[in-house]
């Protein structure tokens, strides 16, 4: 196994009774980068998600995530890679600060680390003056780009964003990704989904799976070369409608 | 007389001490037969405003109407003729798609069979499935049977609140085919969407943002009156460059932009801004282009701010 | 008129798709009443007794084979102080003493007159209520074939106390209180969740933007609650009849209408909490906290009010169960009629009314 694949997937495959929600997938995901995970709505994504974070167990294929196999080394997974979804919330009644200090404790972060890089994350967000605040009374952007902080404050290899922008302005939009850029400069590699084609456009590589296979699997470029297409919105209308099955 | 007119709408939540105003003195109005949009990002104040025309919520200051009804005093002859779809799947989970469409159809006292011929398009979709739970169906038919309810009783105007969020783009280009042929049929329909590229789907819009409109327009018009110079600029590391070109200074705004990033010049300085970036990178590629909504709502959004 | 009854038709839907609903509504009454029932019922045989004999004589001695001669009963020990009963108690296996005065058989020789006393256990009230029956039966039998002998009127009284529970709370008692409970939690409790599920599950704000009048919405959601309460009281009565022979004393009418009058009460107390609650849980909790305990604690089915110290006396007037629990145990047991219980169906009809004013008073057409 080398040292710069953060996900290797070798026909990882989940089935639920006779329906099989992800059929045999292969991928390699570099460390650094920014992997985009798209598809339609039941394509098998979230499953798929599940399983490389240590959550679901395939009913067979392989898997190394973070340098651990996904069936026996679980635990380990969990600790080195990070989760943030739209619905993914922080404690709206604990202050930004004691959000913080509350996912940084989970991951057994030492205090001087914690107290130390809480006032660099917040100084980077701009939020010092805000440290002691009620998250509830942040503005929606903020609080996506805080919860993204948190998802990335332990230093995990992998951090797993599921539809991290849904609902938020343009221009916050934007900040969010230059965070996302960041990171994955400080080498964290980052496995996004997005329903916003044009995101998929800032993933070094995009993945597209239709009826629980992965379909297409490249660069945006080639992509929109290979299915002559203008843009990714294109590329994934004329995969996903070949879909058979029923979204859920 | 248009089907809807707001006029100078304020609603504000919550008590004394935390305060939060959803729309600041919102007003515009929609024509009969019109396709509206209300684009912006959650937050924005579309749903306070969808309820407030639906006579679900009491403004704290202005005036509405809907076909000509006032939204606080004639609520009962509003919610007799409109037609409304929550952004959250609204129908009952555990009745079957027929029992739900009929039920609708009765509380609105008609029936399936008297306006069959408005839903028929989209119904006959999920028809093959009527006896299956409503919990049962995937996103796109959820949202197909959630249409037909809201249609059964032949709305004249007909409010749909985020009826595309978190469903993938195939089910979204549906659903706005959907649209264009229900306004054929002379319904008025108001739409909220946080999607920007839904907007040219429309036949005006409202841009709103932290309960303003920021503008309210045809698309072709809101995107026509973006004036300044617009570059879409891409390399290698794109990260790097983004840093170079906030730093320009004929740059007034640099921003990620699908493949690209877009840049919006304070002036004509194309050619000094492809020389500075030469010097600086090894490679890079930059051509004019054109603005769509979403580079009017950010550049509006800033203005704004300021 | 379409509308409400479409609206009615919907939420048996509801009722009938959903196990655990269909469970709580009618199964578990059911079961209650059988649980509760047969716990109480145990089949009395070879129960242990002990004998205070002061006596020592013919008649008393007789007495004493006949009784142990019986399948109900196995005499223990023989005591010989009024200590030792209740420590015979204590040890659990004993149930009833049986204690003979001195003289007895001078007594009913002399005066033609004797007397026994009983003392139960009365922790179970059902088998000390059966073992009294049973040993007064014998001693009547006894006292019958010496007066055939003899060709003279001989008395033995038997003089019965029941120790724990002097009141003898059993099946009698406690078939009122599940009634009392199962109409509560059908109606205020399930009809509070359903309506609150619907604010919860986004179908209110479509129903509010509906020519369908609000308060009506509510109502219809009662409906269906209020004829399943009717299935109840139906099942826990014919139950009660048939299989815990619990006695119908007073007029069947009567009951049934007061039955429903209570259901009305509690449905008015759902929709109240309905109007106010905004999430399930908070249904559900108010429900239990404000409703149950009180009802269980404060009606008088488990504890008697009487012995209640004044302030919970007090309070306990506000909970219907408490009346509802009078009235049923007057008509059903006591067998008297309306004359005896107008005051509590006056009461009754008072909350009914208040509370459905309120709950109408607080009702939302609007969202907020």
């Amino acid at each position: 196994m080398s040292n710069d694949k953060v996900i290797i997937a070798d026909k990882l495959t989940k089935r639920f009774g006779d329906f099989t929600a992800v059929d045999a997938i292969s991928f390699e995901v570099n460390k650094g980068e920014i992997f985009g995970f798209l598809g339609a709505n039941g394509a098998g994504k979230t499953t798929a998600m599940r399983m490389l974070s240590g959550l679901s167990m395939p009913t067979s294929g392989k898997a190394i995530v973070a340098g651990f196999d996904i069936y026996r080394e679980n635990e380990q997974i969990k600790r080195n890679i990070g989760y943030m979804s739209q619905k993914f919330s922080l404690y709206e009644d604990l202050t930004v600060k004691e959000n913080i200090r509350f996912y940084a404790g989970i991951y057994g972060k030492s205090n001087q680390f914690i107290k130390e890089k809480t006032e660099r994350v917040l100084r980077q967000l701009h939020l010092s003056a805000e440290a002691d605040k009620l998250v509830k009374s942040l503005p929606l952007g903020w609080k996506q780009k805080l919860a993204f902080s948190v998802a990335i404050f332990h230093e995990p290899q992998l951090v797993f964003l599921d539809e991290p922008t849904g609902g938020v302005d343009p221009v916050t939009r934007r900040e969010f990704w230059h965070m996302i850029y960041e990171a994955a400069a400080s080498g964290i590699t980052v496995f996004v989904t997005t329903h916003y084609m044009d995101e998929a456009e800032y993933c070094n590589r995009v993945s597209i799976m239709v009826d629980g296979r992965i379909d297409a699997l490249d660069t945006p470029q080639q992509l929109k070369k290979t299915f002559s297409a203008s843009s990714m919105d294109e590329v994934f209308l004329k995969l996903a409608r070949k879909a058979t099955r029923a979204a859920d | 007389m248009p089907a809807v007119i707001v006029n100078n709408i304020t609603k504000r939540y919550g008590k004394k001490n935390a305060v939060v105003t959803a729309l600041k003195e919102i007003s515009f109005e929609v024509d009969k037969g019109e396709l509206f949009g209300i684009i912006g990002p959650d937050g924005a104040g579309k749903t306070s405003l969808f309820r407030i025309l639906t006579t679900l919520l009491l403004p704290e200051g202005g005036t509405a109407s809907v076909d000509g009804f006032d939204v606080v005093k004639d609520y009962k002859a509003i919610r007799k003729r409109v037609g409304y779809m929550p952004g959250r799947f609204s129908l009952y989970q555990d009745l079957t798609v027929k029992e739900n469409l009929d039920f609708f159809a009765t509380i609105f006292n008609t029936s399936v069979e008297e306006n069959y011929e408005l839903v028929k398009d989209i119904y006959s979709q999920i028809e093959p499935f009527k006896d299956r739970r409503a919990g049962k169906l995937s996103g796109g038919m959820k949202q197909k049977l959630a249409l037909s309810c809201a249609l059964i009783h032949r709305p004249s105007v007909l409010f749909l609140d985020e009826p595309t969020t978190g469903v993938d783009a195939v089910s979204r280009k549906e659903f706005w085919e959907m649209l264009q042929r229900l306004k054929k049929q002379g319904i008025t329909i108001l739409v909220s969407t946080p999607y920007m590229d839904e907007a040219s789907l429309c036949d005006r819009v409202a841009l709103v943002q932290s309960g303003k409109i920021l503008s309210i327009d045809t698309p072709e018009q809101i995107v026509a009156s973006f004036e300044k110079p617009l570059l879409a600029v891409k390399s290698d590391n794109m990260l790097q460059l983004l840093s170079l070109l906030k730093q320009c200074e004929w740059v007034e705004d640099a921003y990620p932009f699908g493949e690209f990033h877009h840049v919006v010049m304070k002036g004509e300085f194309k050619a000094d801004l492809s020389a500075y970036l030469s010097s600086q990178l090894s490679a890079f590629e930059m051509v004019d282009t054109n603005p769509n909504i979403e580079d009017c709502f950010i550049s509006l959004m800033k203005e704004n701010d300021e | 008129m379409k509308q409400f009854l479409s609206f009615v038709k919907k939420e048996f839907h509801h009722i009938f798709r959903d196990l655990r609903t269909m469970f709580i509504l009618l199964a578990m009454p059911v079961a209650q009443i059988i649980i509760f029932g047969f716990a109480l019922t145990n089949e009395v045989k070879n129960s242990r007794i002990v004998v205070w004999d002061q006596s020592k004589d013919a008649a008393t001695t007789s007495l004493i084979n006949q009784i142990e001669a019986s399948n109900y009963f196995e005499l223990d020990r023989e005591i010989y102080s009024a200590n030792e009963i209740e420590t015979s108690f204590k040890k659990g296996k004993v149930k009833l003493a049986v204690i003979f005065p001195p003289h007895f058989n001078e007594d009913l020789l002399h005066f033609n007159k004797a007397q026994v006393q009983l003392i139960a256990d009365a922790s179970d009230p059902n088998v000390a209520n059966t073992l009294t029956n049973y040993a007064s039966a014998i001693i009547m039998d006894y006292q019958d074939r010496i007066t055939n002998e003899r060709k003279l009127p001989y008395t033995i009284t038997t003089e019965m106390r029941m120790l724990y529970n002097p009141e003898l709370k059993g099946a009698y008692n406690f078939v009122p209180g599940v009634m009392a409970m199962v109409l509560l939690l059908v109606c205020t409790m399930m009809t509070a969740i359903t309506i609150v599920r619907e604010k919860e599950m986004g179908t209110m704000e479509v129903m509010l933007v509906s020519p369908m009048k609000p308060f009506r919405i509510v109502l219809a959601k009662a409906v269906p609650y209020l004829m399943l309460s009717a299935v109840n009281i139906t099942s826990i009565l014919l139950l009660s009849v048939y299989v815990l022979d619990v006695p119908i004393n007073g007029s069947l009418v009567l009951l049934v209408a007061e039955s429903l009058l209570f259901t009305l009460v509690s449905l008015s107390l759902g929709l109240l909490i309905s109007s106010r609650a905004e999430s399930q849980q908070t249904a559900m909790f108010i429900s239990l906290v404000a409703l149950f305990l009180p009802t269980v604690m404060l009606s008088g089915f488990m504890f008697p009010i009487e012995n209640m110290p004044l302030p919970l006396r007090t309070v306990s007037n506000i909970v219907p169960a408490k009346w509802y629990y009078s009235i049923v145990r007057s008509v059903m047991i006591k067998g008297v009629g309306l004359h005896a219980v107008w005051k509590e169906t006056l009461i009754l009809a008072g909350m009914f009314v208040f509370f459905l004013g309120l709950a109408i008073k607080n009702f939302k057409i609007r969202l907020a």
